[in-house]
């Protein structure tokens, strides 16, 4: 029987998917060791505290809720030394961190502030003994790596989606806890954030993501991308490392080895041909539909479902198609 | 300005890969080795911010077999003025191990920036910048895609979800880089002939204790190829019906 914990990330003054996952990884991995607390940690601007309940769907038993109007954005080194302060105060079998934008920052602070090892990206896990094992896709997701982790707190951060929270609800006790270093007094400064004009939904929350390539053609036709994505509802938009570097996307909207990594439910690939970079970024998708009109593209490798076709053909009745599927 | 530049020899990921018959490492045949990525990146804003200054040095550090000298003389080629070697047989997969040797080198080289690609595209952990940060006690900001330094301050974007961050931060400090911040330059025959008398100094690696090690390797399943084909616009009901009874995404 061993505790864990989770940090659970906010942005905006709302939790986000991937708070929900780091706390159901904690409740899973406490099961598994016969059953201990799940103690998580949110952090942000005044209000937050009043979201955290929703943890306890997930797992959570208690929740450490800091709020500050510096922690309103993130800070990094307040939220370095609150995570790590509270790690060090339990006595934490693993801690569960997201490999998010956020996460990939945070957690390998707190690692080198306890001293503890990290093992990051990770889309499996098993607590077995005294180790955690750790599984990482690696080699552009060419190599899947076991990772031993030992020593305690051991501390994991899971790829965004990877790993569905499932609900084990439970009435979390929601304490308020003072942050463990002045935010307003970091060295370093988020000044700004901007969001990406027309982001709706984001690519690592998104269930669902349609991403186009080269073989749209031209920046406007990817208008198709987006009215496919608009009839599953719950989609993102993405795009090819070739397609953002012509301007036709901004930058952030890459899927790839040097863009997002993504792990959704649905992953529609049209007039993607399946670069090994464009392939490290979406291969864990759960199932994956590829549009191309090369039978020979490398994309059709990965795919459960292709269609061979003229996209401008198929994308518009596939479009049609979902919409009448999910209407009727 | 004095800027420190740790990269890492990495297999070209162009190629296939096999395992090796101990099953946690890669069969070493046909593999051939580069700087990572991201490394490149970092290496290329180093040696514009110093040419930018008109004065300074890029110190490249590198942890490693012997091998690693050549990755360290390509960026030498480039530019950068002198290069380390933390010498060790096997790089460990445990991020903090190399953290750990990497502050122990750079902590008194009194360093005015310290740049790491934002992750190394073998091993793809992406831990190894911050972590270094941390022990070293600098400021840090990980991923950025643009800089600017001016008064002993720096001003960084980052890119989150949906989002960019604008941050400031004093210096020194710890950066990681992201993508498209800069093209790495090629390295040209009097840079390359340059290389070979520029300073490479071994030491040994301080990893101090590993608490992450391979278990295993695995290629992924292969994949037996889609489970449906179709051919044009026609193959779009059977498309639906089978994402809506058999993915259930529908």
């Amino acid at each position: 029987m061993a505790d864990m914990f989770a940090f659970a990330e906010a942005r905006g003054g709302e939790l986000r998917k991937v708070a929900f996952e780091a706390v159901a990884a904690a409740r899973r991995a406490a099961d598994a060791t016969g059953g201990g607390q799940v103690h998580a940690l949110v952090m942000g601007a005044p209000g937050i505290a009043a979201r955290a309940d929703a943890l306890g769907r997930f797992g959570a038993d208690v929740v450490a809720a800091v709020e500050h109007v510096g922690l309103e954005r993130y800070a990094p080194e307040a939220f370095v030394a609150t995570a790590a302060e509270r790690i060090k105060a339990g006595s934490y079998r693993a801690a569960f961190f997201s490999a998010s934008a956020e996460g990939r920052d945070l957690a390998p602070r707190v690692a080198a502030r306890l001293g503890v090892g990290l093992a990051s990206d990770v889309v499996g896990f098993d607590v077995a003994g005294d180790a955690v094992l750790a599984e990482h896709p690696a080699y552009t997701g060419k190599v899947i790596v076991t990772l031993r982790l030992t020593g305690t707190p051991a501390i994991v951060s899971l790829r965004p989606g990877a790993l569905p929270a499932t609900e084990q609800p439970r009435t979390a006790k929601i304490e308020s806890v003072a942050p463990a270093a002045d935010p307003g007094a970091g060295r370093v400064v988020v000044t700004g954030l901007a969001q990406e004009a027309g982001a709706k939904l984001d690519l690592g929350e998104a269930p669902v993501i349609v991403s186009g390539g080269r073989g749209l053609r031209a920046a406007e036709h990817f208008k198709l991308v987006e009215d496919l994505a608009d009839a599953f509802g719950n989609a993102a938009v993405g795009a090819t490392r070739a397609v953002t570097d012509d301007g036709w996307r901004p930058a952030t909207d890459q899927i790839g080895q040097t863009g997002r990594v993504v792990s959704p439910e649905l992953y529609v690939a049209v007039g993607i041909s399946g670069a090994i970079q464009h392939l490290a970024g979406m291969r864990t998708a759960k199932t994956i539909v590829a549009i191309n009109k090369d039978k020979d593209a490398p994309i059709f490798k990965v795919a459960d479902y292709g269609i061979v076709g003229d996209l401008f053909e198929v994308v518009p009745r596939l479009t049609e198609a979902v919409r009448k599927a999910r209407s009727g | 300005m004095k800027i420190a530049v740790c990269i890492k020899r990495v297999p070209d990921m162009e190629l296939r890969f096999a395992i090796a018959a101990d099953r946690k490492s890669l069969d070493q045949s046909g593999l051939k080795y580069d700087i990572s990525d991201f490394d490149g990146y970092a290496l290329e804003v180093a040696l514009q911010l110093v040419e930018k200054q008109g004065s300074g040095e890029v110190v490249l550090v590198c942890l490693g077999p012997d091998g690693v000298q050549e990755t360290l003389r390509k960026g030498l080629a480039m530019g950068a003025t002198r290069a380390i070697q933390l010498k060790t047989d096997v790089v460990p997969v445990d991020g903090l191990a190399i953290a750990r040797a990497l502050a122990a080198e750079l902590g008194s080289g009194g360093y005015d920036l310290i740049l790491f690609g934002r992750m190394a595209t073998d091993t793809a952990g992406g831990t190894v910048g911050a972590m270094a940060a941390e022990l070293l006690g600098l400021p840090c900001v990980t991923a950025i895609s643009h800089l600017e330094l001016g008064d002993g301050k720096g001003t960084a974007r980052r890119d989150l979800e949906g989002a960019a961050e604008t941050v400031q931060f004093p210096l020194p400090a710890v950066l990681t880089i992201d993508e498209g911040i800069a093209r790495p330059r090629l390295a040209t025959l009097k840079g390359i002939m340059a290389a070979k008398k520029k300073p490479l100094e071994v030491k040994p690696a301080a990893l101090g204790e590993v608490r992450l090690t391979v278990e295993s390797m695995a290629l992924p399943p292969e994949r037996s190829g889609p489970k449906f084909m179709g051919e044009g616009a026609d193959a779009v009901a059977e498309l639906v019906q089978r994402l809506r009874t058999e993915a259930k995404v529908l």
